[in-house]
């Protein structure tokens, strides 16, 4: 690494700490702040996605899922303690009479919030060590992937009296009692998150620096060779594939207190390739990149989407593909060229 | 389960095969044979569902005496307009991204999406249908329990012709030889000789243009519209997975299995649970059989 | 994390102090590989002793490299059995037979072209292979030098901040069995070393190879009979997945199935 990345990298990581805690909050009303913050709630995502698959080459086209298991599990306990003593108003509109026994502990905050951290580990790290001791294809990974984000959506949609089928878990107001949905809370909520995506963004950056790092480019560039030097590339990979997974769950959490509400279209396969291109577009090997394509993804979506409807689809559509021929490093690999063309 | 119940079970699930098998012989080429990810590929298949659309507009305005027959005309104009397609997107866009696979998944991705807004800014969001023939509505009643629906007859026997078609040209022509040949060795191919560029585009446009004419065929069963194509794919890449790629024996029976298990499963449980259940069977199977059911033992 | 220790010599290693006296390091009897019916190793025996530098020739499709894909885990033998000190090779994974001692260098050289020669070297270390050990991981002043010392050894200590895609054919060839040698095997597989390098750079990889054949087992494919003079003692001729012949390079030239199979009938 050289001395002008170095220092580009610590420059990215203090701007990003700057604009989010300094500039966003001062220059933006609470409407704005909380856009903000749901776009964060994808830099997690982003993040883990920067890890697995550009350092890795791990592509998983099925991060919705863990995003999925996240906003879900905050979503369940907020709707208990919204509905609570009665039940949940849509399983009450599908006539189911008693609680479902896999809803009972997420009265409790503490179970909630280890299930939100340790529920994705859970299922990412046994199904993709199985997977990748049989040493599939990163294409073969990508599919199955993507098979499982579908298949996720369609349960979540079937179950209509467990899960609020369609529209998703919705209408809950309170985080133990304390209002959720008041501008001051929400710019409280958005300071949180804010902190807690720069301490991730610091650990991200410090693990890719320790040899641990250094693996996951080798795996990514010579899986043999690595195995051939004595390493369970297995394990490697499903550990960064679990850690990707935890940053999907975090963000799934906070999109569902950022927003107030989650749906299963967050978790199908479109949402889960749509999470693939904010890493993309800020650069595959930055961890500031992932969150600066969130955020500009993030935005474009909304102003497109709303002023020119028919134009979204068009515009993430070229992205892709202007992504994949014109900037393979994204925006920050752009950005480190000028720099160097300079320095 | 009584004997009509039985029958009906096995004809649905011979129905479903078909489709899943018209579906998945186009990716078969594509994915299957030449390894080329197209997410696209669903597009192909609505591109090949409008261009039905539009002749059985242009029939019932111009020439509505033929009617009855205009599917035919259209299964042809479908399979032409998508193979050139196929080719214009394999030299101009797909070869770029040649041994580049995660790059080629996320380009076509990028490239569904600006086909399903297109085909939304032309058509509209609303579904579109296209009449059917009157020969084709109504079925042919077996016994009192057992009747069979006219257009799923139809299919069964197009696939057959199709899928046949599809062997006899990878492995009785030239230009199967060909592409057998470049997918297995590109250099040698170069090097006696073949055009591998040109055999590459042809073979890229056949798999597209059997998408179209599973896209035309699919009209006669459902409605199409601007995301028809996404429904599809997965269930496409599905099938050939679980087949083996680079085997097309292993695409009609991975799909003559599937299609028996999800109707079995239909009769047994709800449709959402049966998909699950299927997509996790796959899932199981492949782990134990990574490339496939009918994958070669190769020297690595 | 106590597999950070460096050079402390492993339980097993102590284990099989008694054995070595007596057995070979590596022992392959009957082995039996078969694709879809071809067998491209065919009931192959053979040994190779301690401190031993054994070069395999054949013509093409012998069965060379994929007697070594079977002897490091690649490949799974059909029947037979590898016995390295003792130890059955052939159930274990590749990584479980790294780290027993065996190490692979393949016919391309396959090293990590985004990282330095340095950090090429590093990560060949046995140590800290775990996930935890991998982001503790420290690199003390004993590394550095380890590190130092195989760059010299394998003649790139000038480029070790150099990305390794940049060096030159030769110097990737190099580099690889520079990381092997970080593994510290006991016995090391080469398949075709000096494919593609220039007549002194055959010369310096002769020399180099028969400096570590001083304390490590070596077996080497081959294909240059004047580099496999230059460094074999005993050579082994495959054909067609069976052994044809064994001994000396004279020897083996002058076995007229040997030279049969080579000069064709």
């Amino acid at each position: 690494m050289t001395l002008v990345q170095k220092h580009g990298e610590a420059a990215g990581h203090a701007a990003t700490a700057i604009a989010l805690l300094g500039i966003i909050p001062l220059a933006l009303d609470a409407f704005w702040i909380n856009l903000v913050g749901k776009y964060l709630a994808f830099a997690f995502v982003a993040i883990g996605i920067v890890l697995s698959w550009g350092y890795c080459g791990i592509l998983s086209l099925g991060q919705g899922i863990f995003f999925g298991i996240g906003g879900y599990a905050m979503a369940m306990f907020l709707k208990l303690e919204a509905s609570a003593p009665e039940l949940p108003d849509f399983m009450v509109w599908s006539s189911v009479e008693q609680l479902p026994l896999w809803w009972e502990p997420f009265k409790s905050l503490g179970f909630t919030l280890f299930t939100i951290l340790a529920l994705p580990i859970a299922v990412a790290f046994p199904f993709s060590y199985a997977i990748f001791r049989k040493r599939v294809s990163g294409v073969y990974f990508a599919i199955v992937t993507i098979s499982l984000a579908l298949t996720v959506n369609v349960l979540l949609v079937g179950s209509q009296g467990e899960t609020g089928g369609a529209n998703g878990i919705t209408d809950f107001r309170t985080l133990l009692g304390w209002d959720i949905l008041g501008d001051g809370s929400k710019r409280t909520l958005y300071f949180v998150e804010a902190l807690l995506l720069l301490a991730v963004m610091a650990l991200a950056a410090a693990l890719v620096h320790t040899r641990f790092g250094k693996l996951l480019i080798a795996v990514r560039d010579r899986e043999d060779r690595v195995r051939f030097s004595g390493y369970d590339t297995a394990m490697i990979k499903a550990f960064v594939f679990s850690v990707a997974a935890v940053l999907s769950s975090i963000g799934g959490s906070l999109y569902t207190l950022q927003v107030g509400l989650i749906t299963p279209g967050l978790i199908g396969a479109v949402a889960s390739v749509e999470m693939v291109i904010f890493a993309a577009v800020g650069g595959r090997l930055s961890i500031v990149g992932a969150v600066l394509g969130a955020l500009l993804i993030g935005f474009m979506k909304s102003y497109l989407s709303e002023q020119f409807p028919e134009f979204w689809l068009f515009f993430l559509g070229g992205l892709f593909i202007f992504v994949v021929v014109v900037m393979p490093n994204g925006l920050a690999g752009t950005l480190q060229r000028l720099v160097r063309f300079k320095a | 389960m009584s004997f009509d119940i039985a029958v009906t079970q096995l004809f649905n699930g011979v129905s479903l095969f078909t489709i899943l098998l018209l579906m998945a012989l186009g990716l078969a080429i594509v994915f299957g044979l030449m390894g080329v990810i197209n997410m696209a590929h669903g597009e192909l298949m609505a591109l090949g569902a409008y261009t039905t659309y539009l002749t059985a507009k242009f029939f019932e305005e111009h020439m509505p005496s033929l009617m009855n027959v205009y599917l035919f005309f259209a299964i042809a104009l479908a399979f032409g307009v998508t193979f050139v397609f196929g080719y214009v997107l394999e030299r101009g866009f797909i070869r770029w991204f040649y041994n580049r696979p995660l790059d080629t998944l996320l380009a076509t991705w990028g490239l569904s999406l600006v086909l399903q807004q297109t085909y939304r800014s032309v058509f509209g969001a609303q579904e579109v249908s296209v009449p059917l023939a009157t020969w084709l509505s109504g079925a042919w009643t077996v016994s009192e329990g057992i009747q069979l629906p006219l257009n799923r007859i139809f299919i069964i026997g197009l696939t057959a012709l199709v899928a046949a078609g599809v062997y006899l040209i990878l492995h009785k022509t030239r230009l199967g030889l060909r592409a057998r040949a470049v997918t297995q060795n590109r250099a040698m191919s170069s090097a006696v000789g073949i055009d591998t560029n040109r055999v590459d585009a042809l073979t890229f446009a056949l798999g597209s243009g059997l998408a179209g004419i599973a896209g035309s065929v699919f009209t006669m069963i459902g409605s199409t519209n601007p995301g028809t194509g996404q429904l599809y794919i997965v269930d496409s890449f599905i099938v050939v997975v679980f087949g083996g790629v680079a085997s097309l024996i292993g695409t009609v029976f991975s799909g003559f299995a599937i299609a028996q298990a999800q109707t079995t499963l239909e009769y047994l449980m709800s449709g959402s649970m049966a998909k699950v259940s299927i997509l996790l069977l796959v899932i199981v199977v492949l782990y134990f059989r990574p490339n496939g059911l009918f994958a070669p033992k190769m020297r690595s | 994390m106590n597999d950070i220790v460096l050079d402390a010599p492993s339980p097993l290693a102590v284990a099989s102090d008694f054995a070595r006296a007596r057995e070979s390091i590596l022992t392959i009897s009957h082995l039996t590989v078969s694709f879809d019916g071809f067998k491209a190793v065919d009931d192959l025996s053979m040994t190779i002793e301690e401190n031993e530098l054994r070069v395999v020739i054949g013509p093409n499709g012998a069965g060379k490299t994929t007697l070594l894909d079977m002897i490091c885990g690649k490949t799974r033998p059909t029947a037979g059995s590898i016995r390295f000190r003792g130890e059955e090779l052939t159930r274990l994974s590749e990584y479980h037979i790294v780290r027993r001692g065996v190490g692979r260098k393949f016919q391309n050289p396959s090293i990590y072209e985004d990282l330095t020669v340095s950090e090429n070297l590093e990560i060949s270390i046995p140590q800290a292979r775990g996930v935890w050990g991998s982001v503790f991981f420290r690199k003390t002043k004993a590394i550095r030098e380890r590190i130092e010392r195989v760059a010299e050894e394998v003649m790139l200590a000038d480029h070790l901040r150099m990305k390794s895609g940049k060096l030159s054919h030769g110097q990737k060839q190099w580099l690889e069995i520079g990381m092997l040698l970080m593994q510290d095997p006991q016995l090391l597989l080469l398949d075709e070393p000096v494919a593609g390098l220039s007549p002194r750079e055959r010369e310096q990889t002769a020399i180099l190879l028969k400096k570590i054949a001083a304390g490590k087992s070596l077996v080497v494919i081959e294909h240059d009979m004047d580099f496999v003079r230059s460094i074999a003692n005993k050579v082994t001729v495959l054909h067609q997945g069976r052994l044809l012949s064994e001994g000396t390079v004279d020897e083996v030239q002058a076995d007229p199935r040997v030279v049969e199979v080579y000069l064709g009938h």
